[in-house]
């Protein structure tokens, strides 16, 4: 127990103008532990995500990767740093002027002395743990959403990161295409064992996704369990959040103003 | 008040603005430095910028030469000073009119272009993965851009000198009736070798301001589409009224 964990965070603060959108939220994630984010739209998650691999920087709070503070090393070493990490974004993010193979040898031909041969080998191992196969040629903007994203997979696990994040993967997506995502995700968990950390508001991929769930309202982490027990919370904001109800909601805000 | 409050904050923007110009250009310089060198990027842009916007800049060129003849000659004409025709022609292409009307349309061509790629990778989160996958961002878009935009418009400039001037001598000898022989006389008889050197200064300042500009417009794109489209517009006119400012002080400063 006396490892550090591998990423934490501690008293983050975070507010765009005048909205706060992160208060003094604290999480804690252990070495090889999938952890699921879960909040409301809005409730900044993707705000959340983005402070861990450093694209943003926190107004106070600390974020720790392996006991290092990602916000006093120096640039050089936080890049280092992030290249521990691989982060996939909710529409793909695909660099749209490369091909798909491109793409995901983008961080290899950057930061490896891989052979081209390699680089090759490589990506279609990616591509195929991700179940996408030949598809080296293709553009970006002729793939489907569900693919576009898988690709955006392939291209965050291209380095074996330590750390996954993946940033709303099922968002906007149908049911099947869902379910295909979900199972990819788990492959990749099975597979590679990083320690990762998942965003959603889709409590299916959550279930099926998480060691950890943690439910994110109001700028804090307010619940943080064990699947089996997060679905069974007695605790008012998850419950509300399992069952889908905003009746709660609808009548605080009623008795402010009445507005939305 | 209002008004002092609205030229307060034209003021705030306008240092602003240059600040983060600033800025860029010293993380540009550093980017440049540092390693990995991209020469197939600078390669290229300088095809995107010089190569392609070839076409568009000879034509200005051939035709601002011509539409000079033209009316220096009907104005010459009136004091019987039809021989100045080629020298003003050539001295006035060189000097000013090449390097800026080059610059004017590489603005307006790859300025935006620039803007328009890099606002739309700002707002499909690509910047944001490239920063994730232990890339900086202002490396690995700036510096082939901004490099080839010095490189390429000097070059560019070279040739639309060339062309001007023989469009204003097919408009003299072919239209107008002028003496080949007297009119080539003319066209060098005054030049020196600093004007075209000072045009081709004012070639590699005009050449940063473009691609700086249009890549920073870029970068700090925000919301969605319709920010691309203001980022766009703002490179446009930024990049020209930058090209237009400095263009007189640089002719102050290069004599």
């Amino acid at each position: 127990m006396h490892e550090p964990p591998e990423i934490q965070l501690a008293g983050l603060r975070k507010s765009f103008g005048p909205k706060l959108v992160l208060d003094g939220l604290d999480l804690s994630i252990a070495r090889g532990d999938s952890v699921v984010v879960l909040g409301k739209s809005g409730a900044g998650k993707s705000v959340l995500l983005k402070h861990l691999v450093g694209l943003l920087e926190p107004d106070t709070g600390t974020v720790a990767v392996q006991g290092e503070d990602l916000w006093t090393a120096p640039r050089s070493r936080r890049d280092e740093i992030r290249r521990r990490f691989g982060m996939s974004f909710q529409e793909g993010a695909l660099f749209d002027s490369m091909t798909v193979g491109e793409n995901v040898a983008f961080p290899l031909r950057r930061h490896t002395r891989m052979t081209p041969a390699e680089v090759r080998g490589r990506v279609a191992e990616c591509l195929a743990l991700v179940r996408l196969h030949g598809i080296e040629e293709r553009r970006p903007a002729e793939l489907s959403g569900g693919m576009r994203r898988r690709v955006g997979f392939a291209r965050a696990i291209a380095l074996k990161p330590e750390i996954l994040l993946l940033d709303e993967p099922t968002t906007g997506l149908d049911p099947i295409t869902t379910d295909v995502l979900t199972r990819v995700i788990v492959r990749m968990r099975d597979t590679l064992m990083p320690t990762m950390v998942t965003i959603t508001h889709d409590l299916k991929v959550a279930f099926a996704v998480a060691e950890r769930v943690a439910l994110l309202d109001g700028g804090r982490i307010v619940a943080d369990l064990p699947p089996r027990e997060f679905a069974a919370s007695s605790d008012p904001r998850v419950a509300a959040f399992v069952r889908g109800d905003a009746s709660e909601e609808l009548e605080a805000a009623g008795s402010e103003k009445g507005s939305e | 008040m209002s008004f002092l409050v609205a030229f307060g904050s034209l003021v705030l923007a306008v240092l602003e603005f240059h600040g983060r110009c600033v800025e860029l250009m010293a993380l540009t310089v550093r980017g440049l430095l540092r390693r990995p060198f991209d020469g197939r990027a600078i390669a290229t842009q300088v095809v995107r910028v010089g190569v392609e916007g070839l076409p568009v800049v000879l034509l200005t060129a051939v035709f601002t030469g011509a539409v000079l003849a033209l009316q220096t000659y009907t104005g010459f004409q009136r004091f019987h000073a039809e021989a100045w025709v080629g020298s003003v022609v050539s001295l006035s292409m060189l000097r000013e009119l090449a390097p800026v009307l080059t610059a004017l349309m590489v603005a307006g061509r790859s300025g935006s272009a620039m803007a328009a790629e890099i606002g739309s990778m700002r707002v499909t989160e690509q910047i944001d993965a490239l920063v994730a996958l232990a890339t900086d961002p202002v490396q690995y878009l700036f510096v082939p851009r901004v490099v080839a935009g010095i490189i390429v418009l000097p070059m560019l400039v070279a040739l639309a000198n060339g062309f001007g001037i023989i469009g204003g001598y097919l408009v003299a000898v072919r239209l107008l009736g002028a003496n080949p022989v007297a009119y080539g006389e003319s066209t060098f008889q005054f030049l020196d070798l600093n004007d075209l050197w000072s045009g081709l200064i004012k070639a590699g300042v005009f050449g940063l301001l473009i691609t700086l500009i249009g890549c920073q417009q870029g970068f700090d794109t925000k919301g969605g589409a319709e920010g691309v489209g203001r980022s766009t517009t703002a490179a446009v006119v930024l990049g020209s009224l930058a090209i237009l400012v400095s263009d007189f002080f640089l002719t102050k400063v290069l004599f």
